[in-house]
Protein backbone atom coordinates (compact mmCIF):
# COMPACT_ATOMS: atom_id res chain seq x y z
CA UNK A 1 0.00 0.00 0.00
CA UNK A 2 1.33 3.54 -1.30
CA UNK A 3 1.58 6.06 1.48
CA UNK A 4 -0.45 9.17 0.67
CA UNK A 5 -1.06 11.47 3.01
CA UNK A 6 -1.91 14.85 1.53
CA UNK A 7 -4.74 17.19 2.31
CA UNK A 8 -6.53 18.90 -1.40
CA UNK A 9 -5.90 21.99 0.85
CA UNK A 10 -2.42 21.17 0.83
CA UNK A 11 -1.82 20.80 -3.02
CA UNK A 12 -3.44 24.46 -3.69
CA UNK A 13 -2.13 26.97 -5.78
CA UNK A 14 -2.99 30.75 -5.43
CA UNK A 15 -4.97 31.12 -9.25
CA UNK A 16 -4.40 27.79 -10.71
CA UNK A 17 -7.65 26.68 -12.15
CA UNK A 18 -8.99 23.27 -13.41
CA UNK A 19 -12.09 24.14 -14.93
CA UNK A 20 -12.91 26.16 -17.36
CA UNK A 21 -17.33 27.56 -17.46
CA UNK A 22 -19.07 29.65 -20.51
CA UNK A 23 -20.05 33.00 -20.17
CA UNK A 24 -23.10 33.60 -18.24
CA UNK A 25 -25.31 34.68 -20.39
CA UNK A 26 -28.50 35.14 -17.92
CA UNK A 27 -29.54 37.69 -15.85
CA UNK A 28 -27.78 38.15 -12.57
CA UNK A 29 -29.51 36.35 -9.45
CA UNK A 30 -31.56 38.48 -7.07
CA UNK A 31 -28.57 39.59 -4.23
CA UNK A 32 -28.95 37.82 -0.95
CA UNK A 33 -29.82 39.17 1.85
CA UNK A 34 -26.55 40.79 3.47
CA UNK A 35 -27.27 38.73 6.76
CA UNK A 36 -27.29 35.37 5.37
CA UNK A 37 -24.57 36.50 2.59
CA UNK A 38 -20.78 34.30 3.28
CA UNK A 39 -18.67 37.28 5.14
CA UNK A 40 -15.05 35.81 4.53
CA UNK A 41 -14.21 34.24 1.07
CA UNK A 42 -15.12 30.66 0.33
CA UNK A 43 -11.88 28.47 0.95
CA UNK A 44 -11.69 26.25 -1.77
CA UNK A 45 -8.67 24.41 -3.16
CA UNK A 46 -6.84 25.96 -6.39
CA UNK A 47 -6.07 22.84 -8.31
CA UNK A 48 -5.42 21.95 -11.81
CA UNK A 49 -7.38 18.54 -12.94
CA UNK A 50 -4.55 16.11 -13.05
CA UNK A 51 -3.82 17.44 -9.23
CA UNK A 52 -7.73 16.78 -8.16
CA UNK A 53 -7.49 13.10 -10.09
CA UNK A 54 -3.77 12.09 -8.70
CA UNK A 55 -4.82 13.02 -5.26
CA UNK A 56 -8.32 11.35 -5.16
CA UNK A 57 -6.99 8.35 -6.94
CA UNK A 58 -4.04 7.75 -4.14
CA UNK A 59 -6.37 7.80 -1.67
CA UNK A 60 -8.79 5.73 -2.94
CA UNK A 61 -5.80 3.07 -2.94
CA UNK A 62 -5.43 3.44 1.00
CA UNK A 63 -8.95 1.76 1.12
CA UNK A 64 -9.74 -1.93 2.26
CA UNK A 65 -12.98 -3.42 0.73
CA UNK A 66 -14.35 -6.32 -0.42
CA UNK A 67 -12.77 -5.76 -3.97
CA UNK A 68 -9.14 -6.22 -2.23
CA UNK A 69 -9.31 -8.93 0.36
CA UNK A 70 -10.57 -10.97 2.58
CA UNK A 71 -13.50 -8.85 4.96
CA UNK A 72 -13.95 -11.15 7.81
CA UNK A 73 -16.24 -9.08 9.63
CA UNK A 74 -18.68 -10.75 12.26
CA UNK A 75 -22.68 -9.61 12.91
CA UNK A 76 -22.94 -7.45 9.33
CA UNK A 77 -22.31 -9.19 6.77
CA UNK A 78 -19.79 -8.12 4.49
CA UNK A 79 -20.05 -9.92 1.08
CA UNK A 80 -18.86 -9.47 -2.23
CA UNK A 81 -20.74 -6.90 -4.12
CA UNK A 82 -21.23 -9.30 -7.31
CA UNK A 83 -20.65 -6.61 -11.06
CA UNK A 84 -24.08 -8.15 -12.41
CA UNK A 85 -25.54 -5.85 -9.97
CA UNK A 86 -24.16 -2.84 -11.17
CA UNK A 87 -24.57 -3.58 -14.53
CA UNK A 88 -28.14 -4.06 -14.30
CA UNK A 89 -28.77 -0.57 -11.89
CA UNK A 90 -26.48 0.85 -14.92
CA UNK A 91 -28.99 0.31 -17.52
CA UNK A 92 -30.10 3.19 -18.75
CA UNK A 93 -33.67 2.58 -17.98
CA UNK A 94 -33.03 2.26 -14.47
CA UNK A 95 -29.67 4.87 -14.56
CA UNK A 96 -31.88 7.51 -15.77
CA UNK A 97 -35.04 7.85 -13.52
CA UNK A 98 -36.05 10.38 -12.04
CA UNK A 99 -38.15 10.12 -8.90
CA UNK A 100 -40.75 12.74 -10.10
CA UNK A 101 -41.55 11.06 -13.94
CA UNK A 102 -44.49 10.87 -14.96
CA UNK A 103 -45.95 7.29 -13.45
CA UNK A 104 -46.51 6.28 -17.04
CA UNK A 105 -42.83 6.44 -17.91
CA UNK A 106 -41.31 4.40 -14.52
CA UNK A 107 -44.11 0.97 -14.95
CA UNK A 108 -39.93 -0.94 -15.08
CA UNK A 109 -39.26 0.33 -12.28
CA UNK A 110 -42.70 -0.50 -10.48
CA UNK A 111 -42.34 -4.23 -11.96
CA UNK A 112 -39.25 -4.29 -9.83
CA UNK A 113 -40.80 -3.76 -6.55
CA UNK A 114 -43.43 -5.84 -7.22
CA UNK A 115 -41.25 -8.88 -8.14
CA UNK A 116 -38.90 -8.00 -5.52
CA UNK A 117 -41.99 -7.91 -2.84
CA UNK A 118 -43.07 -11.59 -4.32
CA UNK A 119 -39.13 -13.08 -4.23
CA UNK A 120 -38.43 -11.73 -0.72
CA UNK A 121 -42.09 -13.14 0.56
CA UNK A 122 -41.05 -16.75 -0.72
CA UNK A 123 -37.45 -16.63 0.61
CA UNK A 124 -38.66 -15.22 4.18
CA UNK A 125 -42.70 -17.18 4.45
CA UNK A 126 -44.07 -13.67 4.94
CA UNK A 127 -47.30 -12.46 3.13
CA UNK A 128 -46.12 -9.24 1.79
CA UNK A 129 -43.28 -6.58 2.30
CA UNK A 130 -43.12 -2.82 2.07
CA UNK A 131 -39.27 -2.15 0.56
CA UNK A 132 -39.78 1.50 1.90
CA UNK A 133 -37.03 1.75 5.00
CA UNK A 134 -33.60 2.78 4.13
CA UNK A 135 -31.76 0.39 6.75
CA UNK A 136 -32.03 -1.80 9.29
CA UNK A 137 -32.90 -0.04 12.34
CA UNK A 138 -35.72 2.36 9.86
CA UNK A 139 -36.78 -1.24 8.92
CA UNK A 140 -37.16 -2.28 12.57
CA UNK A 141 -38.55 0.64 14.11
CA UNK A 142 -41.38 1.04 10.93
CA UNK A 143 -41.70 -3.28 12.14
CA UNK A 144 -42.58 -2.03 15.99
CA UNK A 145 -44.79 0.38 14.78
CA UNK A 146 -46.33 -2.54 13.10
CA UNK A 147 -46.63 -4.18 15.94
CA UNK A 148 -47.95 -1.30 18.31
CA UNK A 149 -50.95 -0.60 15.15
CA UNK A 150 -52.15 -4.09 15.84
CA UNK A 151 -52.80 -4.11 19.13
CA UNK A 152 -54.06 -0.69 18.99
CA UNK A 153 -56.31 -1.82 15.97
CA UNK A 154 -57.93 -4.49 18.37
CA UNK A 155 -58.16 -1.77 21.31
CA UNK A 156 -55.62 -3.40 23.21
CA UNK A 157 -53.64 -0.75 24.69
CA UNK A 158 -51.85 -2.32 27.44
CA UNK A 159 -49.23 -4.02 25.64
CA UNK A 160 -46.35 -1.23 26.37
CA UNK A 161 -43.29 -3.73 26.36
CA UNK A 162 -40.74 -5.46 23.75
CA UNK A 163 -38.76 -8.74 25.11
CA UNK A 164 -34.99 -8.20 23.88
CA UNK A 165 -32.32 -10.95 24.65
CA UNK A 166 -29.11 -9.96 26.70
CA UNK A 167 -27.46 -11.28 23.16
CA UNK A 168 -29.19 -8.91 20.89
CA UNK A 169 -28.23 -6.01 18.28
CA UNK A 170 -27.86 -2.58 20.21
CA UNK A 171 -30.37 -1.54 17.48
CA UNK A 172 -33.16 -3.47 18.83
CA UNK A 173 -33.64 -2.39 22.53
CA UNK A 174 -33.03 1.78 20.72
CA UNK A 175 -35.42 1.25 18.04
CA UNK A 176 -37.69 -0.11 20.85
CA UNK A 177 -37.14 2.80 22.78
CA UNK A 178 -37.57 5.35 19.83
CA UNK A 179 -41.12 3.53 19.35
CA UNK A 180 -42.23 4.26 22.88
CA UNK A 181 -41.72 0.55 24.01
CA UNK A 182 -40.38 -0.56 27.14
CA UNK A 183 -37.27 -3.29 27.21
CA UNK A 184 -37.89 -6.13 28.52
CA UNK A 185 -34.61 -7.96 28.73
CA UNK A 186 -34.47 -11.99 28.71
CA UNK A 187 -31.46 -13.85 29.58
CA UNK A 188 -29.20 -16.51 27.59
CA UNK A 189 -28.63 -19.71 29.26
CA UNK A 190 -24.59 -20.95 29.12
CA UNK A 191 -25.14 -22.32 25.78
CA UNK A 192 -26.00 -19.20 23.93
CA UNK A 193 -29.56 -19.48 23.67
CA UNK A 194 -32.52 -17.96 24.71
CA UNK A 195 -33.42 -19.43 27.84
CA UNK A 196 -37.26 -20.40 28.30
CA UNK A 197 -37.88 -20.78 31.93
CA UNK A 198 -36.21 -17.06 32.06
CA UNK A 199 -38.55 -16.13 29.49
CA UNK A 200 -41.93 -17.55 31.03
CA UNK A 201 -42.45 -14.93 33.85
CA UNK A 202 -42.07 -12.12 31.64
CA UNK A 203 -45.04 -13.21 29.59
CA UNK A 204 -47.98 -10.82 30.51
CA UNK A 205 -51.01 -8.74 28.93
CA UNK A 206 -48.28 -6.27 29.02
CA UNK A 207 -46.20 -7.58 26.23
CA UNK A 208 -46.21 -6.46 22.76
CA UNK A 209 -43.94 -8.78 21.44
CA UNK A 210 -40.07 -10.14 21.04
CA UNK A 211 -37.70 -9.27 18.92
CA UNK A 212 -35.27 -12.05 17.84
CA UNK A 213 -32.35 -12.74 15.75
CA UNK A 214 -31.65 -16.19 14.40
CA UNK A 215 -29.33 -17.53 14.66
CA UNK A 216 -28.78 -14.98 17.36
CA UNK A 217 -25.26 -12.83 17.31
CA UNK A 218 -23.34 -15.87 18.45
CA UNK A 219 -24.22 -17.46 15.12
CA UNK A 220 -26.02 -19.75 16.99
CA UNK A 221 -29.48 -21.18 16.03
CA UNK A 222 -32.41 -20.61 18.38
CA UNK A 223 -33.15 -24.53 18.36
CA UNK A 224 -36.21 -23.34 20.91
CA UNK A 225 -37.79 -21.32 18.89
CA UNK A 226 -41.17 -22.97 18.08
CA UNK A 227 -41.79 -23.36 21.98
CA UNK A 228 -40.62 -19.86 21.99
CA UNK A 229 -43.11 -18.65 19.16
CA UNK A 230 -46.43 -20.79 21.11
CA UNK A 231 -45.45 -18.96 24.19
CA UNK A 232 -45.23 -15.62 22.93
CA UNK A 233 -48.44 -16.00 20.76
CA UNK A 234 -50.28 -17.37 23.54
CA UNK A 235 -49.65 -14.53 25.64
CA UNK A 236 -50.89 -12.40 22.96
CA UNK A 237 -47.69 -11.25 21.86
CA UNK A 238 -46.14 -11.12 17.94
CA UNK A 239 -42.60 -12.38 17.27
CA UNK A 240 -40.39 -9.87 15.64
CA UNK A 241 -36.94 -11.33 13.51
CA UNK A 242 -34.22 -9.19 13.01
CA UNK A 243 -32.95 -10.01 9.83
CA UNK A 244 -29.32 -9.29 10.47
CA UNK A 245 -28.51 -12.65 10.28
CA UNK A 246 -30.65 -14.22 7.04
CA UNK A 247 -27.71 -15.15 5.43
CA UNK A 248 -27.28 -18.43 6.78
CA UNK A 249 -31.19 -19.49 6.62
CA UNK A 250 -31.36 -18.20 3.37
CA UNK A 251 -33.25 -20.90 0.91
CA UNK A 252 -33.23 -23.18 4.12
CA UNK A 253 -35.37 -21.99 6.54
CA UNK A 254 -37.73 -19.39 6.21
CA UNK A 255 -38.94 -17.35 9.49
CA UNK A 256 -42.17 -17.27 8.72
CA UNK A 257 -42.83 -21.41 9.06
CA UNK A 258 -40.42 -20.34 12.73
CA UNK A 259 -43.78 -18.49 13.74
CA UNK A 260 -42.26 -15.03 12.93
CA UNK A 261 -45.14 -12.05 12.34
CA UNK A 262 -43.02 -9.20 11.52
CA UNK A 263 -39.38 -9.07 9.86
CA UNK A 264 -36.99 -6.63 8.14
CA UNK A 265 -33.92 -7.78 6.03
CA UNK A 266 -31.02 -5.87 5.27
CA UNK A 267 -30.39 -5.94 1.37
CA UNK A 268 -27.29 -4.33 2.28
CA UNK A 269 -26.09 -7.81 4.13
CA UNK A 270 -27.59 -10.65 3.06
CA UNK A 271 -28.60 -9.30 -0.69
CA UNK A 272 -25.01 -8.52 -1.58
CA UNK A 273 -25.51 -4.63 -1.95
CA UNK A 274 -22.63 -2.47 -1.37
CA UNK A 275 -22.91 -2.05 2.58
CA UNK A 276 -21.07 -0.06 5.69
CA UNK A 277 -18.93 3.07 3.70
CA UNK A 278 -19.76 1.60 0.32
CA UNK A 279 -23.62 2.77 -0.14
CA UNK A 280 -26.63 3.31 0.97
CA UNK A 281 -28.71 0.51 2.65
CA UNK A 282 -32.35 -1.31 2.61
CA UNK A 283 -34.26 -2.26 5.14
CA UNK A 284 -37.71 -4.26 3.69
CA UNK A 285 -40.35 -5.02 6.37
CA UNK A 286 -42.46 -8.19 5.63
CA UNK A 287 -45.70 -9.02 7.65
CA UNK A 288 -47.24 -12.54 8.52
CA UNK A 289 -51.31 -12.63 6.45
CA UNK A 290 -52.75 -11.56 9.70
CA UNK A 291 -50.92 -8.30 9.31
CA UNK A 292 -51.97 -7.56 6.28
CA UNK A 293 -53.88 -4.61 7.38
CA UNK A 294 -51.08 -3.11 9.57
CA UNK A 295 -48.41 -2.47 6.86
CA UNK A 296 -48.43 1.25 5.97
CA UNK A 297 -50.06 2.17 3.40
CA UNK A 298 -48.54 5.37 2.55
CA UNK A 299 -44.77 5.78 2.60
CA UNK A 300 -42.44 5.50 5.48
CA UNK A 301 -39.56 7.40 3.33
CA UNK A 302 -39.07 9.76 0.33
CA UNK A 303 -39.64 8.03 -2.89
CA UNK A 304 -40.28 4.51 -1.84
CA UNK A 305 -37.08 3.75 -0.45
CA UNK A 306 -33.09 3.36 -1.95
CA UNK A 307 -35.03 2.21 -5.16
CA UNK A 308 -31.07 1.61 -6.65
CA UNK A 309 -30.27 -0.76 -3.64
CA UNK A 310 -33.77 -2.42 -4.21
CA UNK A 311 -32.76 -3.43 -7.95
CA UNK A 312 -29.47 -4.54 -7.17
CA UNK A 313 -30.76 -6.83 -4.67
CA UNK A 314 -33.23 -7.89 -6.98
CA UNK A 315 -30.44 -9.08 -9.65
CA UNK A 316 -28.66 -10.77 -7.15
CA UNK A 317 -31.58 -13.18 -6.44
CA UNK A 318 -32.22 -13.45 -10.00
CA UNK A 319 -28.71 -14.41 -10.84
CA UNK A 320 -28.43 -17.21 -8.58
CA UNK A 321 -32.13 -18.82 -8.57
CA UNK A 322 -34.36 -20.78 -6.51
CA UNK A 323 -31.69 -23.38 -6.33
CA UNK A 324 -28.46 -21.41 -6.07
CA UNK A 325 -29.79 -19.11 -2.82
CA UNK A 326 -29.88 -22.51 -0.59
CA UNK A 327 -26.06 -22.79 -1.09
CA UNK A 328 -25.85 -19.06 0.12
CA UNK A 329 -26.68 -20.29 3.25
CA UNK A 330 -25.28 -23.85 3.58
CA UNK A 331 -22.13 -22.29 1.90
CA UNK A 332 -21.52 -19.41 4.35
CA UNK A 333 -22.02 -22.03 7.38
CA UNK A 334 -19.39 -24.45 6.22
CA UNK A 335 -16.93 -21.71 5.94
CA UNK A 336 -17.92 -20.76 9.42
CA UNK A 337 -17.83 -23.74 10.41
CA UNK A 338 -14.65 -24.95 9.24
CA UNK A 339 -12.58 -21.69 10.44
CA UNK A 340 -13.95 -22.26 13.80
CA UNK A 341 -12.96 -26.06 13.87
CA UNK A 342 -9.49 -25.27 12.17
CA UNK A 343 -8.47 -22.13 15.21
CA UNK A 344 -10.02 -23.36 18.40
CA UNK A 345 -6.81 -25.00 19.64
CA UNK A 346 -5.53 -21.68 19.38
CA UNK A 347 -8.16 -19.30 20.35
CA UNK A 348 -11.07 -20.21 23.18
CA UNK A 349 -14.34 -20.99 22.11
CA UNK A 350 -17.13 -20.28 24.76
CA UNK A 351 -19.51 -22.09 23.18
CA UNK A 352 -18.88 -25.37 21.15
CA UNK A 353 -20.82 -26.78 18.68
CA UNK A 354 -22.11 -26.50 14.99
CA UNK A 355 -22.69 -22.53 14.44
CA UNK A 356 -24.31 -20.87 11.60
CA UNK A 357 -22.69 -18.24 9.89
CA UNK A 358 -20.62 -16.50 12.49
CA UNK A 359 -18.93 -17.70 15.85
CA UNK A 360 -17.53 -15.80 18.70
CA UNK A 361 -14.04 -16.66 20.13
CA UNK A 362 -13.31 -15.42 23.38
CA UNK A 363 -9.84 -14.53 22.97
CA UNK A 364 -6.20 -16.16 22.65
CA UNK A 365 -5.80 -19.54 25.08
CA UNK A 366 -2.44 -18.59 25.11
CA UNK A 367 -2.38 -14.88 25.37
CA UNK A 368 1.74 -14.87 25.99
CA UNK A 369 1.79 -12.49 29.51
CA UNK A 370 4.76 -13.01 31.78
CA UNK A 371 6.50 -10.88 34.27
CA UNK A 372 5.60 -7.46 33.36
CA UNK A 373 3.78 -8.11 30.10
CA UNK A 374 1.03 -8.21 29.75
CA UNK A 375 -0.69 -10.48 27.27
CA UNK A 376 -1.88 -9.98 24.13
CA UNK A 377 -5.70 -8.88 23.78
CA UNK A 378 -8.57 -9.17 20.54
CA UNK A 379 -7.50 -5.62 20.42
CA UNK A 380 -4.06 -6.68 19.22
CA UNK A 381 -4.61 -9.35 17.20
CA UNK A 382 -6.91 -7.55 15.26
CA UNK A 383 -4.52 -5.10 14.68
CA UNK A 384 -1.67 -7.97 13.68
CA UNK A 385 -4.16 -9.06 11.01
CA UNK A 386 -3.88 -5.75 9.41
CA UNK A 387 -0.25 -6.26 8.67
CA UNK A 388 -0.78 -9.40 6.96
CA UNK A 389 -3.62 -7.90 4.78
CA UNK A 390 -6.55 -8.75 6.08
CA UNK A 391 -9.56 -6.82 7.14
CA UNK A 392 -9.94 -7.22 11.25
CA UNK A 393 -12.78 -9.33 12.03
CA UNK A 394 -15.76 -7.62 14.86
CA UNK A 395 -14.13 -7.10 18.16
CA UNK A 396 -15.61 -6.62 21.59
CA UNK A 397 -18.92 -7.46 20.73
CA UNK A 398 -20.89 -9.29 21.48
CA UNK A 399 -20.77 -7.93 25.06
CA UNK A 400 -21.49 -11.51 26.16
CA UNK A 401 -17.98 -11.91 26.18
CA UNK A 402 -15.02 -10.19 27.48
CA UNK A 403 -12.39 -10.42 24.27
CA UNK A 404 -14.50 -11.53 22.00
CA UNK A 405 -13.75 -11.57 18.16
CA UNK A 406 -16.25 -12.49 15.96
CA UNK A 407 -15.72 -13.96 12.50
CA UNK A 408 -18.23 -14.57 9.35
CA UNK A 409 -16.48 -15.55 6.11
CA UNK A 410 -19.54 -15.43 4.48
CA UNK A 411 -20.03 -17.92 1.15
CA UNK A 412 -17.98 -16.10 -1.51
CA UNK A 413 -14.26 -16.77 -0.24
CA UNK A 414 -12.33 -19.83 -1.63
CA UNK A 415 -11.16 -22.67 0.35
CA UNK A 416 -7.44 -21.01 -0.70
CA UNK A 417 -8.34 -17.81 0.70
CA UNK A 418 -10.11 -18.96 4.08
CA UNK A 419 -7.13 -21.60 4.51
CA UNK A 420 -4.42 -18.24 3.95
CA UNK A 421 -6.52 -16.31 7.23
CA UNK A 422 -6.54 -19.78 9.28
CA UNK A 423 -2.56 -19.69 8.45
CA UNK A 424 -2.49 -16.17 9.69
CA UNK A 425 -4.83 -16.27 12.43
CA UNK A 426 -2.23 -19.35 13.64
CA UNK A 427 0.97 -17.43 13.00
CA UNK A 428 -0.43 -14.53 15.06
CA UNK A 429 -1.15 -16.91 18.12
CA UNK A 430 1.83 -18.43 17.98
CA UNK A 431 3.87 -15.05 17.92
CA UNK A 432 1.19 -13.57 21.43
CA UNK A 433 2.41 -16.54 22.64
CA UNK A 434 6.13 -16.18 21.88
CA UNK A 435 6.34 -12.55 22.19
CA UNK A 436 3.29 -10.22 22.92
CA UNK A 437 5.27 -7.12 22.10
CA UNK A 438 5.17 -7.54 18.61
CA UNK A 439 1.47 -7.69 18.83
CA UNK A 440 1.18 -4.97 21.24
CA UNK A 441 3.01 -2.46 18.57
CA UNK A 442 1.00 -3.82 15.55
CA UNK A 443 0.57 -3.04 12.96
CA UNK A 444 3.83 -2.33 11.76
CA UNK A 445 3.26 -2.45 7.93
CA UNK A 446 0.24 -0.32 7.22
CA UNK A 447 0.39 3.50 6.33
CA UNK A 448 -0.46 4.85 9.87
CA UNK A 449 0.15 2.69 13.11
CA UNK A 450 -2.55 3.38 16.04
CA UNK A 451 -3.89 6.38 15.65
CA UNK A 452 -4.51 8.44 19.44
CA UNK A 453 -8.61 7.53 19.48
CA UNK A 454 -8.44 9.05 22.66
CA UNK A 455 -7.82 12.17 21.87
CA UNK A 456 -9.69 11.84 18.86
CA UNK A 457 -12.78 11.19 20.58
CA UNK A 458 -11.90 13.96 23.32
CA UNK A 459 -10.79 16.04 21.23
CA UNK A 460 -11.86 16.29 17.87
CA UNK A 461 -10.93 18.20 14.90
CA UNK A 462 -13.65 18.42 12.40
CA UNK A 463 -12.66 20.62 10.06
CA UNK A 464 -9.96 21.75 8.15
CA UNK A 465 -9.96 25.06 9.14
CA UNK A 466 -9.46 24.01 12.67
CA UNK A 467 -5.97 23.11 11.82
CA UNK A 468 -4.96 26.32 10.78
CA UNK B 1 -5.86 -5.39 40.76
CA UNK B 2 -8.21 -2.47 41.21
CA UNK B 3 -8.92 0.42 44.07
CA UNK B 4 -11.86 -0.47 46.69
CA UNK B 5 -11.97 2.26 49.36
CA UNK B 6 -13.71 1.05 52.93
CA UNK B 7 -16.12 2.75 53.88
CA UNK B 8 -18.35 3.61 50.64
CA UNK B 9 -21.26 1.28 49.54
CA UNK B 10 -21.19 -0.10 45.93
CA UNK B 11 -23.69 -0.95 43.82
CA UNK B 12 -23.65 -4.11 41.38
CA UNK B 13 -23.26 -1.77 38.32
CA UNK B 14 -19.89 -0.43 39.83
CA UNK B 15 -21.38 2.74 41.45
CA UNK B 16 -20.00 3.74 44.89
CA UNK B 17 -21.85 6.06 47.33
CA UNK B 18 -20.32 8.29 50.20
CA UNK B 19 -22.81 9.25 52.52
CA UNK B 20 -22.99 12.96 53.65
CA UNK B 21 -25.62 13.20 55.92
CA UNK B 22 -28.79 12.82 53.83
CA UNK B 23 -26.81 13.46 50.38
CA UNK B 24 -25.81 10.67 48.64
CA UNK B 25 -22.60 11.16 46.54
CA UNK B 26 -22.33 9.25 43.52
CA UNK B 27 -19.48 8.20 41.42
CA UNK B 28 -18.03 5.39 39.35
CA UNK B 29 -15.95 2.43 41.04
CA UNK B 30 -11.99 2.14 40.07
CA UNK B 31 -12.90 -1.56 38.20
CA UNK B 32 -15.38 0.28 36.18
CA UNK B 33 -13.00 3.05 34.65
CA UNK B 34 -10.69 -0.01 33.63
CA UNK B 35 -13.07 -1.64 32.11
CA UNK B 36 -14.56 1.11 30.36
CA UNK B 37 -10.92 2.07 29.44
CA UNK B 38 -9.99 6.22 28.53
CA UNK B 39 -13.43 7.89 29.09
CA UNK B 40 -14.11 10.32 26.40
CA UNK B 41 -17.63 11.99 27.58
CA UNK B 42 -19.30 12.00 30.62
CA UNK B 43 -23.69 12.59 30.09
CA UNK B 44 -24.53 14.12 33.17
CA UNK B 45 -28.44 14.84 34.76
CA UNK B 46 -29.59 18.53 35.03
CA UNK B 47 -29.73 19.75 38.78
CA UNK B 48 -32.99 18.92 39.97
CA UNK B 49 -33.50 15.87 38.76
CA UNK B 50 -35.32 13.06 40.03
CA UNK B 51 -33.75 9.85 39.86
CA UNK B 52 -34.21 6.33 40.74
CA UNK B 53 -32.91 3.37 42.44
CA UNK B 54 -31.68 1.16 39.65
CA UNK B 55 -32.57 3.29 36.91
CA UNK B 56 -30.61 5.07 34.56
CA UNK B 57 -28.89 9.02 35.09
CA UNK B 58 -26.74 8.95 32.85
CA UNK B 59 -23.97 7.67 30.67
CA UNK B 60 -20.47 7.16 30.32
CA UNK B 61 -18.75 6.85 26.88
CA UNK B 62 -14.97 5.58 26.45
CA UNK B 63 -13.27 4.99 23.07
CA UNK B 64 -14.42 1.01 23.34
CA UNK B 65 -17.96 1.33 24.98
CA UNK B 66 -20.96 3.76 26.33
CA UNK B 67 -21.98 2.21 29.55
CA UNK B 68 -25.04 4.01 31.36
CA UNK B 69 -24.91 5.29 34.84
CA UNK B 70 -27.06 3.39 37.05
CA UNK B 71 -28.23 5.61 40.36
CA UNK B 72 -27.89 3.65 43.26
CA UNK B 73 -30.36 5.56 45.18
CA UNK B 74 -33.92 7.04 44.58
CA UNK B 75 -33.65 10.98 45.40
CA UNK B 76 -33.40 14.73 43.80
CA UNK B 77 -29.93 15.80 42.20
CA UNK B 78 -28.42 18.36 44.22
CA UNK B 79 -25.09 18.83 42.57
CA UNK B 80 -23.63 17.13 39.01
CA UNK B 81 -19.59 17.51 38.91
CA UNK B 82 -19.53 19.58 36.20
CA UNK B 83 -15.99 19.54 35.69
CA UNK B 84 -16.09 16.16 34.04
CA UNK B 85 -17.62 17.65 30.70
CA UNK B 86 -14.75 19.30 29.56
CA UNK B 87 -12.01 16.80 31.62
CA UNK B 88 -13.82 13.29 31.59
CA UNK B 89 -10.44 12.17 32.02
CA UNK B 90 -10.59 12.64 35.79
CA UNK B 91 -12.78 9.81 36.18
CA UNK B 92 -9.84 7.38 34.73
CA UNK B 93 -6.84 9.43 36.93
CA UNK B 94 -9.04 9.30 40.39
CA UNK B 95 -12.45 7.10 40.29
CA UNK B 96 -13.29 7.94 44.04
CA UNK B 97 -12.45 11.59 43.95
CA UNK B 98 -14.41 12.07 40.57
CA UNK B 99 -17.72 12.07 41.96
CA UNK B 100 -20.69 12.56 39.17
CA UNK B 101 -23.75 13.53 41.01
CA UNK B 102 -25.12 14.42 44.40
CA UNK B 103 -28.42 12.96 45.61
CA UNK B 104 -30.92 14.20 48.34
CA UNK B 105 -32.07 10.85 49.45
CA UNK B 106 -35.85 9.87 49.52
CA UNK B 107 -35.26 6.51 50.92
CA UNK B 108 -32.05 6.48 52.95
CA UNK B 109 -32.91 2.58 53.75
CA UNK B 110 -32.15 2.24 50.25
CA UNK B 111 -28.16 1.43 51.06
CA UNK B 112 -29.00 -0.91 52.76
CA UNK B 113 -28.96 -3.19 49.82
CA UNK B 114 -25.71 -1.98 48.35
CA UNK B 115 -22.77 -3.90 49.28
CA UNK B 116 -19.65 -2.96 51.70
CA UNK B 117 -16.29 -3.01 50.32
CA UNK B 118 -15.55 -6.59 51.23
CA UNK B 119 -18.37 -7.56 49.55
CA UNK B 120 -17.77 -5.54 46.51
CA UNK B 121 -14.52 -7.27 45.84
CA UNK B 122 -15.84 -10.50 46.45
CA UNK B 123 -18.67 -8.96 43.59
CA UNK B 124 -15.59 -8.29 40.83
CA UNK B 125 -14.13 -11.62 41.80
CA UNK B 126 -10.23 -9.90 42.98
Amino acid sequence: MKYYDKLIFELSKEGRCGYSLPVNKFPKAPEVPLELGRKAALLLPEVSEPDVVRHYTNLSQMNFGVDTGFYPLGSCTMKYNPKINEEMAALQGFAGLHPLMHAGLTKGALKVYQEMNKALAAITGMYTFTLDPCAGAHGELTGLMIMRTYHMQRGDFKRTKVIVPDSAHGTNPASAAVCGLEVVEVKSLENGRIDVEALKPLLSDEIAGIMMTNPNTLGLFETEIRTIADLVHKAGGLLYYDGANMNPMMGVVRPGDMGFDIMHLNLHKTFSTPHGGGGPGSGPVGVAKHLEDCIPDLRVSGFHGNFGVILRAYAYILALGKDHIRKVGQYSVLSANYIKECLKDKYKLPIEGVCKHEFVFDGLINDGAHDDVPGATTLDVAKRLLDYGFHAPTIYFPLLFHQALMIEPTETESKETIDAFIDVMRKIADEAAANPMLLHDAPHNTPISRPDETTAARNPILKYQDTL
Amino acid sequence: MSKIIEGLKYSESHEWVKVEGNVAVVGVSDFAQKEMGDITYVDLPDVDDEVEAGEEFGALESVKAASELISPVSGKVVEVNEELEDTPEKVNEDAYASWIIKVEMSDPSQLDALMDAAAYKNHIGE
